[in-house]
């Protein structure tokens, strides 16, 4: 665990990760296995790692496909290469049906097409898992870039694995797992158990594959990486890239006295605040605490947030804080009550607080987060609530601070309700469990506790 | 749960009586279902104790296995389910329709006209509960494979003939039950919490008697005194008036009158082998009678549980005989209809049971098949009845409401303008209509049927309740819309933020080919049931 040593700075000890993995990759040694999984913490510089392995490769004279799993997540990928890889030709494969945004035609390298023939000729070749299921392709691959890979469904790699020969996966172990809608108990145990996530069915296939995994997040500040890896990645830790210093959140408007100050404040000075509501029991979309989370947005725009860190100083601006929650009506909620206050929500008429739920913030990024808690309210604790990566998303989207908002009692919630799912022969327990770590994000976050009334 | 599926269960908890949850009837019912109430013996999985099953509701017809741990005697009792059960689900195997349909010559690539056969009919099984369908699964595991006396090496316990089938049958009827929206097998418990709600908990619904008293509570009692009479009334002996529907039975059950009679089962024909081998007739004799008393006092007891939960599944039926057939309900038989075929012709083509295991691709094609069955299970319910779309609707995934304004308008950037008129209506709905996203207008069959209509949000006033959508297609060619192809000011009209038709699920690769990823090909041949050594009789 040479990487871990406080003595190594963290931009060394990245340094040695990439290095090590982009080895394996573009020049992997004879009768090295044809996967290599790197297992990246939030934040960690898992797309800078893509498009530094996309350029080395290509440079190494490969062509290659990327798969990632959503659109959005693809449109982000063909932006990043397009700016940070100008040498490189890219084509975006996309499905007849919907073609994407204007943001990624602006660049000159990026090639659109619906038919994979348009685009074979070009370096990499970008488009998301369900396309590339579609894809008839006569002369395959040899490297693939697999991108948010613990996303991925095991059936889905199934599908596209006939298209390349050697892989890099991609992911973050910690975030929600692939589900589905209709049972799978019958599958429950086996290695290639469809509905398990991809790098999960190919590691019990491939077990001479040695995950490697990046040590620094660059996203979480000092305040935030020591909770999220103790209770989140507790068998693979982690560390922020920046020191407790390095990063300040500045009001230029005092606090008015109220609760929503106190827990702003609170979240700028340690990076967490917990607003906490009296106990109830509520419907999903508790109006009083939808109206809370409204609010505290409200009052970061009104209070003139200065964001600083090592990349420079900029205002918190709208486009820069998101709201998370565990379902869509209360994303849908949420979003209404910030219209009302006179928030903008709306990503096309400029620069929008986003509002949406763990599965859809997976991946992004912002300085300020405010969180309505997945068991605010509820009268009980299911495993949906209790899923450890729907938590670990949400708690881990900032850059400087994140406001929870619940109701109290989630803690005797936790007591009430352990988990009770059966344990299915040949499936590996995961630890931690959602339980457990719901717990000690609860036990953080109550140190900064302020109560709303 | 839903936002409306809760209501209804405070509205039941209110009435005291089960509240509907559907207009119409969502599955299939078959004019000559077989009614199976299995039991188990307790101390062993799977291990079966009896079965109660018939298609006439006046003549159960009773299996059982005196002394269940006795192998032999299992055997016995599968062999007579064999020859009750197989008959049934055979009869529909003559009676075929011929599909025409067209098949591309592997070679010359040209289509050809073939014909496929269907059968007109298909069998359908309803067991009291879910663990009904689970104990079924687990007889067709435990009996597929064994061999028997016509197999090349029977082995030492050759299994009856017959009952190897039956386990095929039952495999390929379990299966086929957990594609959502399916009916070749279904439980009846699965069948009311679908169309009805009660004021008690998923958990106590699985309690056939409790929940059937919600439906009907005695005169004086609320459902959920009902329900708990049904549950834990008593008789002076200890034993409940409304025995559990199985397949477990009660404890109290197996203590006190099913272990006694076992018991004298096994006394009399332990004396039965005595006296052969002690080559005494007379008191063989005796013991022949004393066994067929046993086994009588057996079936006597067991049918006095059985036949309780024998009426309540009956009464199910009539309970859902009594709501409308839901307009789905034919194509989704088709469906059955077609596994059914499709097993029969396996069968008689004389493949091999199915493995024990899926392998990698077959696991993830059930899997497209059954994520593609719900969606479209979901959309024909709330196509079929308008309260599973009032659920849509509550849940801002759907809008209804009066046409108040239809205005032309036209795309003319291509070549020629193309039809993009703007409709208008009023609601008070409030669905999550973002502007540009994507709603889908539910039409009748009179209205061009269930082919889509595409729209997008043009303009949403929440304060004034309209909401404005572009229409995008099925207005024909031209450059005016087809005439009939448009609602019109004072029509009510339904559209989706879900779409209307089911995509097709991804190809995926043949078994043989199964990639590195997911451990190459799998094995040639399905590996023999390893023989455990466990004691048989």
């Amino acid at each position: 665990m040479a990487e871990m040593s406080t003595e190594q700075a963290p931009g060394a000890a990245a340094d040695a990760a990439v290095a090590r993995i982009l080895a394996a990759t573009v020049h992997p040694p004879a009768g090295a296995p044809r996967g290599v999984v790197v297992d990246s913490p939030p934040g960690a510089g898992k797309s800078t790692l893509v498009v530094r392995a996309a350029r080395e490769l290509v440079g190494a004279g490969e062509r290659l496909m990327i798969v990632a799993q959503t659109n959005g997540q693809v449109d982000d990928l063909v932006g990043r290469l397009a700016e940070k890889a100008p040498e490189l030709t890219i084509g975006r494969l996309h499905a007849a049906d919907s073609r994407p945004g204007p943001e990624v035609l602006k660049h000159a390298n990026v090639t659109l097409s619906d038919k994979v023939a348009d685009l074979v000729e070009h370096d990499v070749v970008v488009s998301t898992s369900a396309k590339w299921q579609w894809v008839r392709a006569e002369a395959p691959w040899r490297h693939a870039i697999v991108d948010e890979a613990y996303q991925m469904r095991s059936d889905a790699l199934l599908a596209v694995a006939r298209l390349f020969e050697r892989a890099l996966f991609v992911g973050d172990p910690g975030q929600l797992d692939p589900f589905t809608v209709v049972g799978t108990e019958q599958w429950a145990g086996l290695s290639y158990d469809p509905s398990s996530s991809a790098v999960v069915t190919m590691l019990a296939h491939n077990p001479q594959i040695e995950p490697h995994r990046l040590p620094v997040s660059w996203r979480l500040p000092a305040s935030a990486a020591p909770l999220i890896s103790r209770a989140f990645y507790p068998y693979t830790p982690f560390r922020s890239g920046t020191g407790p210093d390095d990063r300040r959140l500045t009001a230029a408007v005092r606090p008015d006295g109220s609760a929503l100050d106190a827990a702003i404040d609170r979240a700028a000075e340690h990076g967490w605040a917990l607003l906490e509501l009296p106990a109830r029991h509520t419907v999903r979309t508790d109006p009083q605490a939808v109206a809370a989370v409204a609010a505290t947005v409200r009052r970061l725009l009104e209070r003139g947030l200065t964001a600083r860190s090592e990349q420079g100083e900029a205002p918190l601006t709208a486009d820069r804080i998101a709201v998370g929650t565990a379902h869509r009506d209360q994303a849908a909620a949420v979003r209404a009550a910030l219209l009302t206050a006179g928030v903008p929500v709306d990503q096309a008429a400029g620069p929008a607080v986003t509002v949406d739920t763990a599965n859809r913030l997976q991946g992004r990024e912002y300085d300020v987060t405010v969180v309505l808690h997945p068991l605010s309210g509820r009268p009980d604790a299911t495993a949906f609530h209790l899923e450890t990566g729907r938590l670990c998303v949400l708690a881990s989207r900032h850059r400087h601070a994140c406001i929870v908002v619940a109701r109290a009692g989630i803690g005797e919630l936790l007591d009430e309700h352990p988990s009770t799912e059966p344990v299915q022969l040949g499936v590996p327990v995961t630890f931690p469990d959602g339980w457990e770590a719901n717990h000690q994000v609860l036990d953080h976050l109550t140190e900064h506790r302020i109560r709303l009334r | 749960m839903s936002l409306l599926t809760t209501l209804a269960r405070l509205e039941a908890v209110r009435s005291g009586r089960a509240e509907p949850l559907a207009t119409v009837r969502h599955r299939h019912l078959s004019d000559r279902p077989m009614v199976v109430v299995p039991l188990t013996a307790a101390g062993e999985a799977g291990a079966p104790l009896a079965v109660m099953l018939g298609t006439d509701r006046d003549a159960p017809r009773l299996h059982l296995v005196p002394q269940p741990l006795n192998r032999t005697l299992r055997f016995d009792f599968l062999a007579e389910l064999a020859a009750d059960l197989l008959p049934y689900l055979e009869s529909f195997a003559e009676d075929v329709e011929q599909i025409e349909g067209s098949e591309k010559d592997p070679e010359t690539g040209e289509k050809t006209q073939v014909f496929r056969e269907l059968c007109a009919d298909a069998p359908q099984l309803i067991v009291p509960n879910g663990a009904g369908v689970r104990h079924l699964a687990l007889l067709g595991r435990s009996t597929r494979f064994r061999r028997t006396v016509e197999d090349d090496e029977p082995g030492p316990y050759p299994a009856p003939v017959r009952v190897p089938l039956l386990g095929r049958w039952l495999t390929h009827l379990t299966d086929r039950a957990q594609v959502p929206g399916t009916s070749l097998l279904l439980s009846m418990t699965g069948l009311l919490a679908r169309h009805w709600a009660t004021g008690q908990s998923h958990l106590e619904d699985q309690h056939l008697a409790a929940r059937l008293a919600w439906h009907a509570p005695p005169r004086g009692l609320t459902g959920a005194e009902a329900a708990e009479r049904a549950e834990s009334a008593r008789d002076d002996r200890g034993q409940l008036l409304h025995p559990p529907a199985g397949p477990a039975t009660d404890p109290r059950f197996d203590e006190f009158v099913l272990a006694p009679a076992i018991a004298r089962y096994d006394a009399a024909t332990a004396a039965l082998q005595h006296g052969v081998e002690q080559r005494d007739e007379a008191a063989a004799e005796r013991a022949r009678a004393a066994v067929r008393t046993a086994v009588e006092e057996l079936r006597e007891v067991l049918t006095a549980v059985l036949l309780p939960t024998w009426r309540d599944v009956w009464h199910g039926l009539d309970l859902l005989r009594t709501l409308p057939p839901a307009g789905h309900l034919a194509e989704r038989w088709t469906g059955d209809r077609w596994s059914y075929t499709g097993h029969r012709d396996r069968l008689a083509a004389g493949e091999p049971p199915q493995p024990r295991q899926d392998d990698a691709v077959t696991a993830a094609r059930k899997l497209a098949q059954r994520e593609r069955e719900q969606a479209r299970l979901d959309v024909q319910e709330a196509l079929d009845d308008p309260l599973a779309m009032a659920g849509h609707r509550l849940a801002g995934e759907a809008f209804s409401g009066v046409v108040t304004e239809v205005v032309p308008d036209y795309d003319t950037t291509g070549r020629s303008p193309k039809p993009r008129p703007l409709v208008t209506l009023r609601t008070a709905d409030r669905p999550h209509a973002d502007l540009g996203r994507e709603a889908h207008r539910v039409r009748s069959e009179a209205e061009g049927g269930p082919a889509a209509q595409k729209a997008e949000i043009a303009a949403v006033d929440p304060a004034g309740g309209t909401i404005t959508l572009r229409m995008l297609s099925g207005m024909g060619r031209k450059k005016e819309p087809e005439p009939g192809s448009l609602p019109e000011p004072g029509d009510l009209v339904t559209f989706t933020l879900f779409e209307l038709t089911v995509r097709q699920s991804a190809p995926l690769p043949e078994p043989d080919d199964t990639p590195w990823t997911h451990g190459g090909p799998p094995g040639a041949a399905p590996v023999p049931a390893p023989s455990v050594s466990e004691e048989w009789e």
